[in-house]
């Protein structure tokens, strides 16, 4: 569970996070969306500790703050929307790399970190590429990787931004139906997304952010109407519902 | 998540490599090597065996005779051996820091001299050189002191310089801030020089680095200094591992970054700095070694920090056994070797690794 009350991110004179107050429930998926420079991704670095903020973040009921970053990276993994992944790591010693919150600042692994590699490389089906440099891994099978490294850190807390960017439709789905797993496993997922199609379909809470303020907020279809895009994109777009869930289309205006 | 069951079941090798045993035995035999090639190749020839017996009568209670004569005693235990030591600690210095270097600033092409080392080192052993008075001129200890102190000055002034920019661009500023000082000591420097040609010969001949000159006594200033740094790198070499992952990542990683970053840049150029300050300036040694462990073997900081410290030295033995062999009498300025040496080895290594990929 990871909440925020009244939280401000400011670069220099300019503030990107005006007050924003949530609360990320486990088992829960809770995406950010808004415009570009509406404060998304603010927002989620200050959740992750990386950002200055004012405000409280706390994470299950703990002032991050207090808790120290050490701390703070066992309760939240961050996956950044373009993640660094040295070419010539091979995927087991990336993935490793996630257990350094378990780890002395000087130590090494121990057996337990390296069975928890194990599991999480287990669990996105990623052993047969434990030998592989991350170089020669395909966009999906990278970001499957990432997803590994994150979910060795044995956080509670998963906060991706934009977890979909550089991937193919089918990717997508393959990517955001792991997390949707992960979730249900017990995870509080935060994720920015720019896609809203996409982000109906997954969230189950949207928090429409623009000018670094809250909105909207609420399921899929209270915060994809027309006029709400309109107003907060400048997009002419066209909103269809059915069965399936909310469905969002860029129309042409003229 | 269709797993088929028998992928599930074969277990995974999950394991980070650092130092294979293999890789860390012929690292070290390559040290050993070097260290016995350079004891025993030189004007006056002694063979292998008398070294290693000599070496023993040493050890208590082993009771093994000096095989040696005065003379042959006294060329290798005062000439030969201060040097192969001196090459060795400065070899293997240069090429943990130049690795560490290129970690922390997350940039291939950054080796030891990139905050200033260099220049500052330079500017202060051409000062000591030409003001000194000749009574201090004439203590070993004075050049030396001064390229340590002038190494140092330059590396906090450039690091009080990127600090200046702010903490979120802070490597490419100091990457910049680093040219900037090289810049600067290195035209004082010229301009000292220019100033004082009578004693072009010694600045110049001391920038151009070497052993030439070494004895027990350069052995021990620098010593204390590289064993303490580079026992930190390699303890470091996990946290330089994170570090490869950027800022943001090992942050939230739980790395307090800025203060591993400055540990580690603190260690690597206290380091560089009194290797420095007793051979001169050497150049390449910083950059070929860790990349050679990196194409023939690990871009992991856990193999190549290691290793490096290994290959460094052996490196640099051998590279000055050919700078006092090949014109002897004469000698070559070491550099030279280096450059002459690493230069089309690095391209080959260059070469073959991607082809084989």
């Amino acid at each position: 569970m990871i909440e925020t009350r009244d939280l401000w991110v400011r670069f220099g004179p300019v503030a990107a996070v005006r007050g924003l107050s949530l609360r990320a429930e486990a088992g829960g998926w809770t995406a950010l969306i808004g415009p570009n420079g509406a404060g998304k991704t603010s927002a989620l670095r200050a959740f992750a500790g990386l950002a200055a903020y004012e405000g409280e973040v706390l994470i299950d009921g703990q002032d991050a703050r207090k808790l120290g970053r050490r701390a703070v990276a066992r309760l939240v993994a961050f996956v950044p929307q373009k993640p660094e992944t040295p070419p010539a790591l091979t995927v087991a010693e990336y993935v490793l790399l996630g257990r350094t919150p378990h780890i002395r600042y000087l130590g090494g692994e121990s057996r337990s970190d390296r069975e928890a590699a194990t599991q999480a490389l287990r669990r996105l089906e990623l052993e047969r590429f434990a030998d592989r440099p991350l170089g020669s891994l395909s966009g999906g099978e990278l970001q499957r990787a990432v997803l590994a490294r994150a979910l060795a850190q044995e956080a509670p807390v998963l906060l991706l931004d934009e977890p979909t960017t550089a991937l193919d439709l089918g990717r997508q789905q393959l990517v955001l139906e792991l997390v949707d797993e992960l979730r249900r496993d017990g995870l509080t997922v935060v994720t920015t997304m720019h896609d809203l199609t996409l982000a109906g379909q997954y969230a189950e809470r949207l928090v429409l952010l623009d000018g670094g303020k809250v909105v909207a907020e609420g399921t899929p279809t209270e915060v994809l109407s027309t006029p709400n895009v309109a107003a907060h994109y400048g997009a002419n777009v066209r909103v269809i519902e059915d069965e399936a869930g909310v469905f969002v289309f860029p129309v042409r205006s003229r | 998540m269709a797993a088929t069951a028998g992928r599930a079941e074969a277990a995974p090798r999950v394991e980070a490599r650092g130092v294979g045993l293999r890789a860390g035995l012929v690292t070290a035999a390559f040290l050993v090597v070097a260290l016995a090639i350079g004891l025993a190749v030189g004007p006056v020839q002694v063979g292998v065996g008398s070294i290693l017996r000599s070496a023993l009568s040493y050890v208590p209670f082993l009771h093994v005779g000096q095989p040696l004569g005065a003379v042959d005693h006294a060329v290798i235990w005062q000439l030969r051996a201060p040097r192969v030591v001196l090459a060795a600690l400065v070899g293997g210095m240069l090429a943990v820091a130049g690795a560490s270097y290129q970690g922390v600033f997350r940039n291939p092409l950054c080796d030891p001299y990139l905050l200033g080392v260099a220049g500052g080192a330079g500017l202060g052993a051409t000062l000591a050189i030409v003001y000194a008075s000749s009574a201090a001129a004439g203590s070993n200890w004075t050049v030396p002191l001064a390229a340590f102190a002038g190494a140092i000055a330059a590396v906090v002034v450039t690091y009080a310089l990127g600090r200046s920019v702010g903490a979120t661009q802070m490597t490419g500023a100091l990457v910049l801030a680093g040219v900037t000082m090289a810049t600067f000591t290195a035209a004082v420097q010229t301009f000292v020089q220019q100033q004082h040609t009578q004693q072009l010969q010694s600045v110049y001949s001391w920038l151009l680095g070497g052993f030439s000159s070494a004895t027990w006594h350069d052995v021990a200033i620098c010593a204390p200094y590289i064993a303490v740094s580079s026992l930190v790198l390699v303890l470091h070499r996990r946290v330089l591992d994170v570090l490869s992952l950027g800022d943001d990542e090992a942050s939230s990683l739980g790395i307090d970054v800025g203060r591993a970053r400055l540990t580690i840049v603190v260690a690597a150029t206290l380091g560089t700095a009194a290797a420095v300050s007793v051979s001169g300036l050497i150049a390449f040694v910083g950059i070929i070694v860790p990349h050679t462990i990196r194409l023939l073997y690990s871009t992991s900081y856990r193999a190549v920090v290691p290793l490096s410290l290994l290959a460094g030295a052996g490196f640099l033995v051998l590279a000055d056994v050919v700078a006092r062999t090949v014109l002897s009498p004469a000698e070559l300025p070491i550099g030279v070797v280096t450059a002459f040496l690493g230069a089309p080895f690095f391209a080959l290594v260059l070469r073959t690794s991607r082809t084989a990929r």
